[in-house]
């Protein structure tokens, strides 16, 4: 429980928080960013560097992208809207999420005797190993991740197109 | 009169042999039923057809009854005293049985030929009375139905049989008396004649049923076992009833009760002046000869019961009563004859008397006394009535004697028959056979051990009757004619049966006279001889004088005070004018019929009331209160179910769907809410899971 | 407290932090990155038991991981797709107006 690894908690924390929190959604996107580039020194500090990167690349490189552009597409007006950012409900929500952090939480503090305490020797993983162990024993579950990332490709470009009406009435995407 | 001394029979019983007239004897009374259930089926205009029937059956069974008479007499000539029997089981029930029979010994015998002879000459005369009768088809059947059962009375050996043919002639008679239906007097003397009759009927079924009892045979004889014979008798003594009776008194008293509302003797005598609604000939078949005489030969048949333990010159208390209520009856009905105006009315009233003077034969000198009386009566009162239909006839149905008068010039062979009729009814001495049966009652009355009280009344009858009649015939047959238009004599067919019926009025004492009765020693079973000398027995002589007196005395006065005077219906009549209250007590026929009607028929109508109110209000109440009851729960049954089963159902209904729709909040539309409730499941399970592996 | 039960530590709290998120805000994007951060807490739980779990060498929850990071782009992907499709159709991205599926 090194120091390090509460600040890199305590950044990672603020900007999920900030994320959730703020009222300016592009300022959300930001703050999200910070908390995935948090996650990934969390994993370089567990030695998982591949993970790491991976993370770096997908999340902050893609994943925050897409939803920044998702916003700046989807910005009809700039007046707040009524009611706050929040909804009507948001006590129960809350609720609902405390009840999940409360038994997540008694699940980690009632069985934290039976963790594997100690600092175990760290992996040397390299990629090398990876590449084989992805080539060999993960094969299957990569192809699939293949085949599922093509349909999530075609089925994103394909929700997102414009459709146009013709003058038959038939529907024809653009 | 005395009896004759002559050698009694040895009784010999004869049990009947195979080739015996009694085995048909059933014939008798059974041809002329027949004949009335054809003529019932044949259509209204077929009167030759149904008089022919009836007429023809009739002719059969009398000649079948005079084989049978002729057979008895040979059997008498032969000092055989005939009783010959046929009886058989009518229904059995465990050791009990019921008998049926027929008897024929002197008495059925003579009784059998005078009822056929008489109703045929009747049947006969019919046709011609009732030729201008739309209903003269049904008029035949009942006639033939009457005869049957008539005879079926005369011949039974069953009380039981005796008993159902008593029932049939009652029916007939009053079919008869009401056969002018839509006449409401007919009708309502049809039913008074009934309902009387059958109040003396119920005593009769009692004593009946009570005879049955006690011996266990309802069977005359039965070689031995019969009721009347000695065993039942004895036994019928030896047990004691009530009021000092012994079981054969009260059952004699019983039963004479029911011959007293059938011959109209003197508390029920009150129908046979009413009978005389109906048409003449049943007035003389059913009112003078054979229907009101069945009362008379049903005491001669059970004789043997009533006379049970008489000690000699003694009397039962069965037969003393007898005696009483005949005499008192003939003084009584005589009385009121003479206030009466209505021809058939007058007669009425001479048949109720003379039927009291029959009674009292029975009961003072025996069964050969009444019923000689019983057999000459039958000849003359047909006879009279008959006489009087032929008047009624010829004056255009005029009935009131003093709307008539001087008929012996018009109507010559009518009035030449009607006064030996009435000679013979008055008891005119030595030619009238009236005379000799009258005297016989008189000579029983006058020894009679117990009182001489019915001696003097039935005297003072004579004299009453004769006064009556001939008041009856001076109003009709002499003076000057007082009614419309011209009588005119009868046709043939209507004079022929009274000229054979006079005859006979006037030759029949000859076989009852004291010089010669063989009619008594006949019925006696005694032989007998024609003697002179017993008209010198001591008294006798006197006895005959002194009542010719009594009766020429009567005559006398009569003519004295009506004779060839014409009073006019108008005026009062003469005796009224002398004592009015006396008159016009018997011109009411002494209030009997008011009596009944205050007493009687009043209780009836309130019973009646009675019963209304109770059928009603109390078991017509019941019954609507249990209507009320059900149609009540019927509405608590409605209200139950409308409001709670229905109501209970409607609310269920109502909530459930209520809970559909605060179960249906749930689905928002929003993911949000999904999504909460998403979370909040997975963290139950969650902890589920971890809870149940941890324990 | 080991270094694993902190590492989970984290992890329940970042995924509570993702959960509130994408139960309370009304933006559709906000729940997809409430999503996003859920999917990263996970993640960082499996690296967490990899590290110190039996058999590191086996790879297993490396590799776990880094399929879910994959899909969790690809999910994102399409996810975004649809609130933009969305929005073309309803001019807005609030939540609480969506509730035409309302029952």
């Amino acid at each position: 429980m090194s120091i390090v690894f509460w600040m890199i908690s305590a950044l990672t924390l603020a900007g999920g928080l900030a994320a959730v929190l703020l009222k300016n959604l592009v300022h959300c996107a930001l703050a999200v960013t910070v908390a995935f580039a948090g996650l990934a020194l969390l994993f370089l500090q567990l030695d998982a560097q591949f993970a790491g990167f991976a993370q770096i690349l997908v999340y902050i490189g893609a994943v925050a992208i897409l939803v920044v552009f998702a916003i700046l597409l989807t910005r009809n007006s700039e007046t707040p809207k009524e009611g706050g950012v929040f909804s009507r409900t948001w006590l129960a929500g809350l609720a609902v999420a405390a009840a999940v952090f409360a038994v997540l939480g008694w699940a980690v503090l009632a069985g934290a005797k039976g963790l594997p305490g100690g600092a175990a020797a760290a992996p040397a993983v390299t990629v090398n190993e990876i590449g084989r162990a992805l080539m060999g024993r993960y094969v299957l579950p990569l192809e699939i991740v293949a085949l599922l990332l093509t349909a999530a490709l075609i089925g994103a470009v394909i929700v997102a197109m414009h459709e146009t009406l013709n003058v038959n009435g038939n529907g024809r995407a653009k | 009169m005395l009896m004759q001394e002559g050698l009694p029979f040895h009784p010999q019983f004869v049990d009947r042999e195979f080739w015996s007239v009694v085995n048909s004897l059933w014939l008798i009374p059974a041809l002329p039923m027949l004949a009335a259930g054809a003529i019932a089926l044949l259509k209204q205009p077929r009167r030759k057809l149904a008089a022919g029937l009836a007429i023809g059956s009739l002719s059969v069974s009398l000649v079948i009854s005079l084989l049978a008479f002729a057979h008895v007499v040979a059997g008498w000539a032969n000092h055989v005293a005939v009783r010959e029997t046929v009886n058989f089981t009518w229904m059995q029930v465990g050791a009990a049985h019921v008998d049926l029979g027929w008897v024929l010994d002197p008495l059925s015998a003579i009784m059998m030929v005078m009822v056929c002879f008489v109703g045929l000459l009747i049947f006969i005369y019919s046709v011609g009375y009732m030729a201008h009768d739309e209903n003269f088809t049904r008029f035949f059947c009942f006639l033939a139905l009457f005869a049957g059962a008539m005879l079926g009375v005369v011949i039974s050996n069953s009380l039981l049989l005796l008993f159902m043919n008593w029932e049939i002639v009652g029916l007939t008679s009053y079919l008869l008396i009401g056969f002018w239906y839509h006449k409401p007097s007919a009708a309502a003397a049809a039913k008074k004649a009934f309902m009387t009759t059958r109040v003396g009927d119920v005593f009769f079924l009692l004593g009946l049923v009570w005879l049955f009892a006690q011996t266990g045979t309802l069977l005359f004889y039965n070689s031995g076992t019969g009721s009347m014979e000695p065993l039942a008798l004895g036994g019928l003594l030896a047990t004691p009833s009530v009021w000092g009776l012994t079981a054969a008194g009260a059952i004699g008293l019983l039963i004479f009760a029911g011959a007293v509302g059938k011959s109209g003797q003197l508390p029920l005598h009150v129908w046979l002046p009413d009978a005389m609604e109906g048409p003449t000939p049943v007035s003389a078949l059913i009112h003078a000869a054979t229907m009101v005489a069945a009362g008379v030969y049903l005491v001669a048949r059970v004789y043997p019961l009533m006379q049970a333990g008489i000690q000699p010159g003694g009397s039962t208390t069965a037969l003393t009563v007898v005696t009483w209520v005949g005499a008192v009856t003939a003084v009584f009905a005589a009385l009121i004859a003479i206030a009466q105006d209505d021809i058939k009315r007058i007669l009425a009233y001479s048949t109720i008397s003379q039927l009291g003077y029959m009674m009292a034969g029975l009961g003072l000198g025996g069964v050969a006394v009444g019923m000689f009386h019983l057999i000459t009566h039958a000849f003359f009162k047909s006879l009279l009535f008959m006489g009087s239909g032929s008047v009624i006839h010829g004056c255009d149905d005029e009935q009131d004697v003093r709307k008539m008068g001087g008929l012996r010039t018009t109507m010559k062979v009518t009035f030449l028959t009607y006064a030996a009729g009435m000679l013979a009814l008055c008891g005119f001495p030595i030619f009238f056979s009236g005379f000799w049966s009258k005297d016989g009652i008189l000579e029983a009355a006058k020894h009679w051990s117990l009182s001489s009280g019915p001696f003097y009344l039935l005297v003072f009858g004579a004299a009453l009757t004769a006064f009556y009649m001939m008041r009856q015939v001076s109003y009709v047959f002499f003076g000057e004619w007082r009614g419309h238009d011209h009588a005119h004599e009868s046709p043939k067919v209507m004079t022929v049966p009274l000229v054979i019926l006079a005859f006979f009025a006037m030759a029949l004492g000859a076989i009852g006279t004291p010089a010669w009765p063989w009619f008594q020693s006949f019925l006696g079973n005694r032989a007998t001889s024609f003697a002179w000398s017993s008209f010198s027995q001591p008294g006798l002589m006197t006895l005959m004088l002194s009542s010719s007196t009594v009766v020429i005395v009567g005559l006398l006065a009569a003519w004295w005070i009506y004779g060839n005077k014409s009073p006019r219906a108008e005026e009062p009549d003469v005796l009224e004018r002398a004592i009015p209250p006396v008159w016009v007590l018997l011109r009411n026929k002494m209030y009997v019929d008011e009596l009944y009607g205050v007493t009687v028929v009043a209780f009836y109508w309130w019973w009646a009331r009675v019963a209304d109110w109770l059928d009603r209000r109390v078991w017509g109440g019941a019954v609507t209160g249990v209507v009320w009851a059900f149609r009540g729960l019927a509405h608590l049954n409605r209200l139950m179910d409308v409001h709670w089963v229905d109501g209970g159902f409607d609310k269920g209904c109502e909530e459930l769907a209520g809970g559909g729709g605060l179960l249906a909040r749930v689905q928002s539309g929003r993911v949000q809410t999904y999504l909460r409730l998403l979370a909040l499941a997975a963290a139950v399970l969650a902890v589920i899971l971890i809870w149940s592996s941890r324990g | 407290m080991s270094p694993l039960a902190g590492y989970l530590m984290v992890a329940a709290l970042l995924f509570a932090i993702g959960l509130a998120g994408a139960l309370t805000r009304r933006n559709a994007i906000l729940v997809l990155i409430g999503i996003e951060l859920m999917l990263n807490a996970a993640n960082l739980n499996l690296i967490a038991f990899w590290r110190y779990g039996p058999h590191p060498e086996a790879l297993t929850g490396m590799m776990f991981a880094i399929f879910s990071i994959a899909v969790a782009a690809a999910e994102a992907a399409v996810g975004l797709g649809l609130v933009i499709q969305i929005h073309r159709h309803l001019k807005t991205t609030d939540l609480d107006e969506m509730n035409r599926m309302k029952g």
